[in-house]
């Protein structure tokens, strides 16, 4: 019964799918043991389902509580959420690697134990870079190696920290640490990089516009919210984290407004909602971490339905690029009103999932007296309205004509777009059932008079301005209309300085990576030189050299010696 | 006189006659079959004497009734009685899998001598083991070297010829080390035996004499243990050689030379001696480091599938020997149970490229795409002793990495642990390169030969799950491997052998009244 546990399950279910040659069935497959791990999860009692005694040490492979029953079972509505999404993809690899990354992110969220938790890290990297590789060109070959290089230094630096760990404490459970040690920074530094935290969040955007149309989607669900969810169990009330998470939340907007991927201003706008999740971690009082969860619940749903939507553009038009889109409503409105609902939930607007979880954290983060954080994020939730709210279904949408006329989604698409749809409104007009699911029991109503007006007031210039935006996006120069919605949100800043300084971060980092990049790969040549069969180290040396080396090295020991006696 | 006292005597004559046998049989299969039986034979002795040994008994036999000074000894304890079954057992799986892995390989008429050389290498490999006696060690040193040597030279190759020619030059130049390092102590102490010597250094330790001895046999055992920069021999010798013998090899040869030298310098000429005064870490560990980093390096851009496995080989001698290095219990245990665990993990490792070599004709990395779709069984074999290799957890490769990373920590070697875990990553990346190929990458052109690929034969790929069943075995439940390490790492740590005569003064002289 141990072996037929969720995480095992998607793994026994990636080796079948490896050897079957039909397509359909592999489909069929990879919607199935979603659901099947679903109801395993949302059934099972809390406590210990399965560990083993190993050389000394207590794996638990199966911790079930309440903090990791949730992210179970959102992990595993994205796995069949995505899944239902790429029904149409018939590539083995993209396939397995799918069934074997939401087996491995189920398995980490379940890790009573930071080794077992190290094993799935790991795992997240190793299948995941798969989704990027399936593009199969030379720069997501590129990226996808840039991408596991970071992936897998996490988790790297994930088990020198819990080796330290082990030998300060002798446990390798994974419960909350208080930073100090070497050890635990360790640790934190490694659910940092997964997290992207800010200066370690370049991977995001680089690597998730580079997958492929459903590979994107599927990883947006999973690996930072793996992160969020070992935050959540290790570093809860770490004040440090509160401002990490702030900063979070505010610097992406500079680049998601200048970015014209709407796939990157996406990966961009995942970013900042992270740093909401954070900042939760950070308050660390059962109302902030409950906020923590319910956000990573929410944003899990319409961040997959926002990229799907766009996934379903660029499928059809084949381009993500803002200025290449414009006026697909008409012929694609399903996906159109879908897309709306994403912005909607990722913009707080009440009655939307995004409402009922972000309140929660912004609460939190009142009650606590952090006023100034406080502020940050609700400036942070304008700029999100700006660019997630505004910018992407406005673009591709609506605004100039590009006179493309792309069919509608197809059924598949619209299917899991509409029953992840649902899921927004559903959570957000009646949010009682994800509250009792939260990891503690708060009494917490999000619909008080207070949190409804403190959001309206901030979506009342948004949506005013949005009205406008529609109604004249269909004149050709209107384009401008963009500047005035931005510089209305962010009146505090000049409007031109924030393309500037986006710009110059920008340059000036990507400058940074790709000296190190460079860096790196020089390196790697220089020793693949001497490695390769025919070079210095590898190629049989002759007897002469050999004998040379003896020679020298019997020198250097008895030199060593000789004294000695 | 019972059966059971005469087991340390068994251990060597029953691969001793097998060889003859096989001359005389003349007969390919006959021939396997008798090589089947005596690895057999010699597992089941191993394990009756690692049984016997287990609570720290020692075993001190006298060949032909002749007491130790004038005639042979055999001493066994847990350590050696460990490397005994290591031994017996990976050459009789690999026997098992040489019914159809050596088939294609080698001629068949040529079969025989092949399988006589196979028990000879044998012989000598235990031999090396089991005896108390630093010349006749030096004796089985040379019998197993001259086998080998004709067996890489069996090879299909042409360059095997230079390959073993290599080989035998540095094993002959190796050996010759070990034999002048032997008889400068002999000149020093006036005693070949091991017991005896362990008691005499210490008075002589101050001379000349037992210096020069010293650095030969460091010299000596660090070329015939494949110890960076003294490795270039192998690359060649595991590439070109049948791949069915350099399964046997990785698994046992290497592992005996570093078994010797733990014998040698802990024992014989004491921890304190070896670490303290010559400061032999200095020697091995530098080498050992660089060794683990380069070699893994080198691994990553070899185009043939075996040399990349004999360069992972080099780099996992490195670990041991690094962990060696530590001369803590904690450290030596770690070294001990990787010499087992990558016994299994390479051989299992250099079996599946058999199983490919096998069907396909050739390994060259590049080539092996479509493999995983022909050969499923095998590439699961792969990926698996692969992870091992690697030490992800629930392997038997985990166990020993978490225990020498442990154990380097505890002594605070913060850079050496990161070393590690820098050349685990890179070891990641040489088996996930080959396991991409394997996998995802489609057949180059339907070649005559691979178009018609299929699962390798049953008889090569019971041994191989088999082998791989067992290392995962030891994985999960790592804790017994661990304590007979422990109990060997006392025993070497503990010292010269001295409190051995002591102990088990009544055994051994029960055991000499007998015959």
């Amino acid at each position: 019964m141990t072996l037929l546990l969720p995480p095992f399950l998607f793994f026994y279910a990636a080796i079948a799918c490896l050897l079957l040659g039909n397509a359909k069935q592999r489909s069929i497959i990879l919607i199935v043991v979603p659901l099947i791990s679903l109801v395993w999860i949302a059934f099972t009692d809390t406590g210990s389902h399965a560990s083993l005694e190993m050389a000394g040490l207590t794996l638990e492979f199966m911790r079930v509580d309440r903090l990791s029953r949730i992210f179970g079972i959102i992990f595993s509505i994205a796995a069949f959420l995505s899944a239902l999404y790429a029904w149409h993809v018939k590539d083995i690899m993209q396939q397995v690697a799918t069934l074997g990354y939401a087996g491995a992110a189920i398995g980490g969220v379940f890790a009573g134990d930071l080794l077992t938790l190290f094993l799935y890290w790991e795992g997240t990297a190793v299948t995941s870079v798969f989704l990027i590789w399936a593009r199969r060109t030379e720069g997501a070959y590129h990226t996808g190696i840039r991408y596991l290089i970071i992936q897998v230094l996490s988790g790297v630096l994930l088990l020198m920290g819990l080796l330290l760990h082990y030998r300060d404490t002798g446990s390798l459970a994974f419960e909350a640490m208080t930073l100090g040690t070497l050890g635990t920074w360790l640790i934190f530094l490694s659910f940092g990089m997964k997290c992207a935290f800010p200066l370690m969040h370049n991977w995001l955007q680089d690597s998730y516009p580079a997958a492929t149309v459903t590979g994107t989607v599927v990883l947006s669900a999973f690996t930072t919210k793996m992160a969020v969810y070992a935050l959540a169990r290790g570093f809860p009330g770490t004040e440090i984290l509160i401002y990490i998470g702030a900063v979070m939340t505010l610097f992406p907007i500079f680049f998601a407004e200048i970015e014209n991927d709407l796939r990157r201003v996406l990966a961009y706008s995942l970013n900042n909602q992270l740093g909401f999740m954070v900042v939760g971690v950070g308050i660390g009082t059962p109302m902030a971490i409950n906020g923590t969860a319910a956000h990573a619940f929410c944003h899990i749903l319409y961040k997959a339905l926002l990229f799907m939507s766009v996934g379903a553009v660029l499928y059809r038009t084949g381009t993500s690029k803002a200025s290449e889109l414009g006026g697909l409503y008409k012929t694609m409105p399903k996906t159109a009103i879908f897309c709306l609902i994403g912005a909607a939930s990722i913009s707080a607007v009440p009655l939307f999932s995004g409402f009922v979880s972000k309140s929660l954290i912004l609460s939190a983060a009142g009650n606590q007296g952090y006023w100034l954080v406080w502020g940050a994020l609700l400036i942070a939730s304008a700029g999100v309205l700006s660019h997630s709210g505004i910018k992407i279904p406005f673009t591709a949408f609506f605004a100039k004509d590009s006179g493309k006329r792309p069919a509608e989604a197809p059924t598949h698409m619209l299917w899991a777009m509409g029953i992840t749809a649902a899921l927004c409104i559903g959570i957000g007009v009646a949010p009682g059932a994800l509250y009792a699911l939260l990891p503690y029991d708060v009494e917490y109503h999000p619909y008080s008079f207070d949190h409804v007006l403190t959001q309206f007031q901030l979506l009342a210039f948004a949506l005013l301005a949005f009205i406008v935006l529609m109604k004249t996006g269909l004149h050709p120069h209107e384009m401008k209309a963009t500047n005035i919605d931005s510089d209305w949100i962010y009146r505090r800043i000049t409007p031109r300085l924030v393309p500037v300084v986006g710009r110059a971060i920008d340059t000036g980092w990507s400058g940074i990576t790709q000296t190190l990049v460079g860096l790196f790969g020089r390196g790697v040549a220089q020793i693949g030189k001497f490695s390769e069969p025919r070079g210095l180290l590898a190629r049989g040396w002759g007897i002469n050299s050999m004998v040379l080396i003896l020679t020298a090295l019997m020198g250097l020991v008895l030199l060593f010696n000789f004294g000695k006696s | 006189m019972t059966f059971s006292e005469q087991l340390p005597a068994l251990q060597i004559v029953i691969p001793l006659l097998g060889a003859p046998l096989c001359v005389l049989l003349r007969h390919a299969r006959g021939a396997w079959l008798v090589t089947l039986v005596c690895n057999i034979a010699c597992t089941l002795v191993a394990l009756a004497l690692v049984a016997a040994t287990r609570d720290g008994e020692i075993i001190r036999y006298a060949l032909g009734g002749w007491a130790a000074p004038t005639g042979i000894e055999y001493y066994i304890d847990i350590v050696n009685a460990t490397v005994l079954l290591v031994v017996s057992f990976i050459s009789s799986v690999v026997c098992l899998y040489a019914w159809n892995g050596a088939e294609k390989e080698v001629p068949l008429d040529r079969h025989y001598l092949f399988y006589t050389g196979w028990l000879l290498c044998v012989t000598g490999l235990l031999g090396i083991v089991i005896t108390g006696d630093a010349f006749n060690a030096f004796v089985f040193l040379e019998i197993s070297s001259l086998a080998t040597y004709l067996l890489i030279s069996l090879g299909r190759e042409r360059n095997a010829l230079t390959a073993a020619f290599r080989y035998l030059v540095m094993g002959s130049i190796g050996a010759s080390f070990i034999l002048i390092g032997v008889g400068f102590l002999y000149a020093a102490t006036g005693t070949l035996n091991m017991v005896d010597l362990s008691e005499r250094i210490p008075q002589a330790e101050s001379t000349r004499t037992v210096l020069i001895a010293f650095t030969f046999l460091a010299i000596g055992l660090m070329i015939k243990a494949a110890i960076f920069p003294l490795h270039a021999w192998l690359a060649n010798a595991y590439h070109y050689a049948p791949v069915t013998v350099t399964a046997l090899l990785s698994g046992t040869a290497t592992k005996v030379s570093l078994y010797l030298l733990l014998r040698f310098f802990f024992n014989i000429f004491g921890t304190e001696y070896s670490f303290g005064q010559m400061l032999l870490n200095y020697i091995l560990l530098p080498g050992a480091i660089v060794g683990f980093v380069v070699m893994s390096a080198v691994a990553i851009f070899q185009t043939d599938l075996r040399r990349m496995l004999a360069y992972s080989s080099v780099a996992q001698i490195g670990y041991i020997v690094a962990a060696i290095c530590l001369v803590t219990p904690l450290g030596i245990s770690a070294g001990i149970v990787h010499i087992i665990n990558h016994a299994m993990i390479k051989a299992a490792l250099f079996m599946a490229t058999g199983c490919i070599i096998y069907r396909l004709g050739h390994a060259h990395i590049q080539s092996l795409g479509g493999v995983a779709k022909s050969m499923p069984v095998t590439t699961a074999a792969f990926i698996v002793a692969g992870l091992s290799l690697i030490g992800v957890p629930l392997t038997a490769g985990f166990v020993s990495k978490f225990n020498l990373i442990a154990a380097m920590l505890e002594k605070g070697w913060w850079i050496a642990a990161a070393l590690i875990l820098m050349s685990s990553l890179m070891a990641t990346i040489y088996i996930g390169r080959v396991v991409e190929i394997m996998i995802f990458r489609k057949p180059r052109l339907a070649t005559p030969e691979s178009s018609g690929t299929r699962e390798a034969p049953l008889m090569m790929l019971l041994p191989l799950w088999g082998l791989i069943a067992i290392s995962i075995f030891f994985g999960v439940f790592g804790s017994e491997t661990l304590s007979i390490a422990a109990s060997g790492a006392e025993r070497l740590l503990d010292g010269r052998l001295i409190e051995a005569v002591t102990a088990t003064a009544a055994q051994a002289g029960s055991m000499e009244v007998s015959q």
